[in-house]
């Protein structure tokens, strides 16, 4: 019971959230709510994991996070330099 | 003993959803990027932080109990490396908070410094 209640409040969290995405007036809108996004995705992996009695679920949440961790820095650092393989000697 | 692990996971996990929303409806209602950071970092910290320790008790002390840590020791490193490299890139591309008031251009020497009795209790 106590991990529908988190069910529901992670997914209708993942709705607002979505609706952040599709609104953001910036790009750097939507890459904070899609990175809020790939957390909530973990969340709800945890959680649906012990509704449904398997935990193990929580072996994709840590790959997800590290994905999510990665492909934000490479959003962020393609919007701020323009492309990936930037050098930091050519500018501070 | 199991009623009391039940009732302390009930509460962390209230807790946790409670935090978890009041984030998302901050990202939706908060007015500029600075701003909307600060509540997606309530999901990050508060909000996954209670929940899993809502479902560590849950799970009691094995193998699980250690990916939740895991997890929550994830989000507590990138948590902070993805806000401050956002913050970074939005300040590059020129785009300025919403300020009541801009104090950038003051200096801290030009302005009279608040004295004692000038300054509010």
């Amino acid at each position: 019971m106590m991990f529908a209640v988190a069910t529901v409040a992670v997914i209708a969290a993942l709705v607002l959230v979505v609706i952040r995405v599709i609104k953001g007036p910036t790009v750097f809108d939507r890459v904070l709510a899609a990175n809020s996004v790939g957390t909530l995705a973990i969340l709800l992996l945890a959680v649906l994991g012990f509704l449904n009695g398997r935990p193990e679920w929580l072996d994709l949440g840590i790959t997800y996070g590290v994905l999510n961790l990665i492909g934000t820095l490479a959003i962020l650092k393609f919007f701020r330099h323009g492309d990936l393989a930037h050098d930091a000697e050519e500018d501070a | 003993m199991t009623l009391a692990i039940d009732l302390a996971s009930w509460a962390l996990i209230l807790a946790g959803s409670f935090f978890i929303l009041a984030g998302a409806i901050g990202m939706m209602r908060l007015p500029d990027v600075y701003t909307r950071m600060h509540s997606a970092s309530l999901i990050d910290t508060m909000g996954a932080g209670f929940l899993f320790a809502g479902l560590m008790l849950q799970a009691g002390f094995n193998q699980v109990t250690l990916k939740l840590l895991f997890i929550l020791l994830l989000f507590f490193f990138t948590g902070p490396v993805i806000t401050h490299a956002l913050a970074q890139a939005t300040l590059t591309a020129k785009i300025e908070p919403e300020l009541d008031e801009d104090r950038r251009d003051r200096s801290l020497d030009s302005e009279s410094p608040p004295t004692e009795e000038g300054r509010r209790p």
